[in-house]
């Protein structure tokens, strides 16, 4: 801690460290000074003069006015930030900047709440002494989701310093001087980072302002409520800004442990998706002639309940998306197991459930989420962290720049904004490498992981990474993060106990970074096959997400995903939802995968429009409140399960508020202590140790041919954000191709851009070639859950490629993905 | 957040020794060593008068990236400084370069009148290149010699005290 001083502030005695800025003790003691160019998040730049004060040191004057921002503060220090000379000063700085304004704030985006216009009110004059001409900047087009209106820009470098240390792409700077200087790329080209939208927040004039939310509302007409973010396990806190029952736009809500100050562009603008034409706005029951019939609720739900009590209770499999809430989870359960029914599971991208008696039962991220900055040596084990996590990956990015070494081991190179060690392997083939890493720390152990230790030879790389883990172990600051490349493999099981082993060995933490907003949320409530509510594990567990594909159930539910987009393999989903008696979708979203595999369908409240539940990464249970009714006669979640069990007279189903299911879960959860509620309010915390032991005799034989690599882009990973438009035509909106390192496609005799015919089992189609030295010799990166993805197999899994004729790739695209 | 550290290295996925001409890397790598290893950056300016000597008095936003690549910078960051810096020439120049300085003194000691001059004379307005090629008329930030101005500097020869006559004269003798 830097030494104490104390400074006087406008006659307000403050305390403050050494070192630290003027503007950031007055921010404290919340003292106004104007700004536009000082961000804290950001370095300092004093390039606006907006925050001249007038200050004294030693009972000394400055002669001159003094920049607030970065001005240290010293002992004794007296600071004017309203005196006369203080005020002058400001008021020249605001008449400089007002000359080349526009003032076009009528027909701005930003006018109302315009940092410029607020701070003009107080120090700009009526009447400009300026008569010549103002300059005009030419726009660039940054994409489908940053509006440029570059005259208005102030150049205080705020979205340039955001790209240069928060995303780490250097794309915008400040090009030309004086008059000429303009922010850009220089070159023209859309700006693609996962938290590209923070710009808009940054940015204090309208020169860079929301695409999607352009001209559609005034600020003065919006409401705004608090949100929690759907998509990744972070939990982004939100606000929603409403006008009447729409949400209009989407900001973060500061929230330092969570999302700091920022939040992803998936949080920022999946909610296009609530206003969709994709909208299942009404319940519906498939006629036998293949058409839909309208219903009103109390009909589709007695007839629901019909075919739930109909069903043999182990003929039914309950399939629900690990973004519903924790309410939503901890019913479907109760009310599934009610029935005598066992077969429920959120884990819908996984293969390998092998491990399900001796996982921890709630795998979570194992530290809060702000200490991932202060670790010294990371492991990341399968996971595209920036399109899964892309604010984890912000706060790996931070430990980076602090001097940490983040390694990552994954079925293809990152693309990374800062340094790494990046080793690759194909799927099947990572617990190899990662074997090596435990061989170099020494690990030993019996069976599966055992043989593969005692064979593995380490590389340079392997040992050098071990090394890192051990010495930032020693200072209990090292950690082995498994993320959702590792989950989907063959071998997952076998990959969780090396990485037990590496952590162990190595005296580090381990992690896992959960798949979406609530699969921590969905362990606590019971909605997996092998834990009841509390995390507590069965005896007699049921089918988990897979095996109710592969024994096929008379019975499904499909709560909140596509199935063709949304689980481990489509084309064996489509085949059992297709020979299944009933399937009930309950969906906010009408796709027509969901049509072709449902006899009925329910829509229920999409996010933002419902209350309830998520729990993070980090063990944070999150409660929020419906923002906007749902759409059209859809209902929330939880209060269809709720009148569900009521029709089929289940105990202790007359809940009056999804609060009052929070509660009683929480109370559960609490005499378990299994996920440990309230982590981050001091209450118990769960840890990820092993329950048992993993117990794998033998590794999986390696892979004979090609491996798919199916990993979810960062914008195909869920119903809403499928749903987007903006986010849908940004370049990280990956469409349906085959990625092949240059030596995989020489030995195929592929070339970049050639159309190839993938194919595993009976399932293929044709998509164009890729060449991509980043993807692992024998691996395909064929990504899932994108358009056209549904009619192929596992996600991870074998893959047969072959060339094809480009005539029968264009016919393929003709036909939406569909083979010709 | 305090001021600014040295910045990360963006190391571009390039073979160095593709980049530029040996010669060039050389002398680079001279202007280099004058740093601290983490500011090797703060050889851009040099490493442009370089390359823009060795390309005939221009930069191409190829040659720039090339630089970019080759101090392990972002691109956008060699485009700022050769944007900003009037002594870089980012479109085809005449044989020769014709400054005349803008700034404050020699604006006072008649700079405007020589520019109109030669723009009445010769037909080149500032930021134009004679139709024969011979120079190209710029119109400079202060070159830093008030004390005779107006100045002019033709190529890498200041000329004090320039009189209408004067520059013409200097034009006439330029081949």
């Amino acid at each position: 801690m830097a030494e104490q001083i104390s400074i006087e502030i406008d006659g307000r005695t403050c305390e403050a460290a050494a070192g630290e800025m003027i503007i950031a003790v007055a921010d404290r003691e919340g003292i106004p000074i104007p700004r536009f160019c000082y961000h804290e998040k950001l370095s300092i730049a004093a390039n606006c003069r907006m925050c001249l004060v007038e200050a004294e040191a030693g009972g000394r004057p400055f002669p001159k006015p003094v920049p607030a921002c970065a001005t240290p503060v010293a002992e004794g220090m007296k600071v004017q930030t309203r005196s006369a000379k203080a005020l002058d000063a400001q008021r020249g700085t605001m008449e400089f900047l007002l000359i080349n304004h526009p003032l076009d704030c009528p027909i701005c985006d930003q006018g109302g709440e315009c940092e410029l216009q607020d701070v003009s009110m107080g120090y700009g004059e009526d009447v400009s002494r300026f008569s010549e001409r103002k300059r005009v900047v030419k726009d660039e087009d940054l994409g489908p989701l940053i509006a440029t209106d570059m005259t208005r820009c102030i150049h205080c470098t705020r979205c340039v310093r955001f790209g240069a240390e928060i995303a780490g792409v250097r794309e915008l700077g400040a090009t030309g001087r004086g008059e000429d200087m303009r922010i850009g790329t220089y070159v023209e080209s859309a700006v693609a980072h996962e938290l590209s939208g923070n710009v808009i927040d940054l940015c204090p004039v309208g020169a860079l302002t929301s695409k999607p939310y352009r001209f559609t509302a005034r600020a003065w007409e919006l409401t705004s409520e608090e949100g929690i973010a759907p998509h990744d396990a972070v939990g982004s806190n939100l606000y929603l800004h409403i006008r009447g029952e729409q949400v209009m736009r989407v900001h973060p809500r500061d929230n330092e442990p969570v999302n700091e100050t920022w939040i992803s562009d998936r949080d920022r603008f999946s909610y296009e998706g609530l206003s969709s034409d994709t909208r299942l706005t009404e319940p519906l029951r498939k006629r036998a002639d293949g058409t839909w019939e309208a219903l009103d609720w109390q009909a589709a739900l007695h007839l629901t309940a019909d075919v739930l009590r109909g069903s043999d209770p182990d003929q039914i499999g309950w399939l629900m998306a690990p973004n519903a809430t924790l309410e939503e989870a901890y019913l479907a359960q109760r009310l599934l197991r009610g029935l005598g029914g066992r077969h429920i599971d959120t884990r819908l991208r996984r293969q390998d459930f092998r491990g399900d008696r001796a996982d921890p039962a709630v795998p979570w991220l194992g530290l809060p989420i702000a200490e991932l900055e202060r670790q010294q040596a990371v492991l990341v084990v399968g996971s595209d962290i920036r399109q899964e996590q892309p604010l984890l990956a912000h706060r790996l990015r931070k430990a980076v720049l602090d001097d940490a070494a983040v390694s990552f081991l994954n079925p293809y190179e990152l693309a990374l904004t800062h340094p790494a060690r990046q080793l690759t392997a194909p799927p099947g083939r990572l617990s190899v490498r990662l074997a090596a890493v435990a061989r170099a720390l020494s690990a030993s152990a019996e069976g599966a992981a055992g043989s593969l230790i005692s064979g593995a030879q380490p590389a340079e790389a392997e040992t050098r990474l071990a090394e890192e883990l051990r010495a930032a172990g020693e200072q209990g600051r090292g950690l082995v993060l498994l993320g959702a490349l590792a989950e989907a493999d063959p071998d997952y099981t076998l990959l969780k106990e090396l990485a037990y082993l590496v952590a162990d060995a190595a005296g580090c933490r381990l992690g896992f970074l959960p798949v979406a907003a609530n699969s921590v949320g969905a362990a606590l409530a019971g909605a997996a096959p092998h834990l009841g509510p509390g995390a507590q594990a069965l005896e007699a567990p049921g089918l988990d997400a897979l095996a109710m594909i592969t024994e096929p159930r008379q019975t499904y539910v499909l709560w909140g995903l596509s199935p063709e987009l949304d689980l481990f393999d489509p084309s064996r989903a489509r085949e059992a939802l297709a020979g299944a008696a009933q399937v009930i979708g309950c969906s906010a979203f009408r796709t027509p995968d969901l049509e072709a595999a449902c006899d009925i369908l329910l829509p229920i409240a999409a996010f933002a429009e419902t209350s309830g539940t998520f729990v993070n990464a980090e063990g944070r249970w999150q409660r929020f409140q419906g923002a906007v009714p749902p759409a059209g006669d859809a209902r929330p979640g939880w209060k269809v399960l709720r009148v569900l069990g009521n029709i089929l007279e289940l105990d202790g189903f007359h809940y009056s508020s999804g609060k009052q299911v929070h509660d009683e879960l929480a109370a559960l959860c609490a005499q378990t202590r299994g996920g440990g509620a309230q982590v981050c309010d001091g209450g118990t915390q769960p840890d990820n140790a092993r329950r048992g032991d993993y117990g794998l005799k033998q590794p999986l034989p390696a892979p004979d041919g090609l491996m798919r690599v199916g990993n979810v882009p960062i914008y195909a990973g869920d119903q809403t954000v499928r749903a987007a438009p903006a986010l849908q035509h940004t370049p990280l909106a990956e469409p349906l191709a085959l990625h092949l390192h240059p030596d995989t496609a020489a030995g195929l005799g592929l070339a970049d851009g050639d159309a190839a015919e993938v194919a595993q089992g009976e399932r293929h189609t044709v998509v164009p070639v890729v060449i991509d030295d980043a993807v692992a010799p024998g691996a395909a990166r064929v990504p899932a859950a994108v358009p056209g993805s549904g009619v192929l197999g596992p996600a991870m899994g074998p893959i047969a490629v072959a060339k094809a004729d480009a005539s029968q790739l264009a016919a393929t695209q003709m036909l939406g993905g569909q083979p010709a | 957040m305090s001021f600014r550290t040295a910045p990360l290295a963006v190391v571009h996925d390039v073979d160095k020794s593709t980049l530029l001409t040996p010669e060039l890397r050389a002398e680079i790598d001279r202007h280099v060593g004058k740093y601290p290893p983490e500011w090797k950056q703060s050889a851009v300016m040099p490493a442009l008068t370089l390359v823009q000597e060795h390309n005939g008095g221009w930069l191409t936003q190829d040659l720039m990236d090339q630089v970019a690549a080759y101090l392990d910078m972002p691109e956008v960051a060699v485009y700022e400084v050769a944007t900003f810096y009037a002594m870089y020439d980012l479109e085809p120049v005449g044989r020769h370069k014709i400054c005349v300085c803008n700034s404050i003194s020699c604006m006072l000691g008649g700079a405007e009148a020589l520019l109109e001059h030669v723009e009445a004379r010769h037909g080149v307005a500032p930021g134009e290149t004679s139709k024969d090629g011979k120079f190209t008329l710029k119109e400079f930030e202060c070159l830093g010699a008030c004390r005779h101005a107006p100045v002019v500097m033709v190529d890498q020869e200041y000329h004090e005290c320039v009189t209408r006559d004067g520059i013409d004269k200097i034009i006439s003798k330029l081949d």
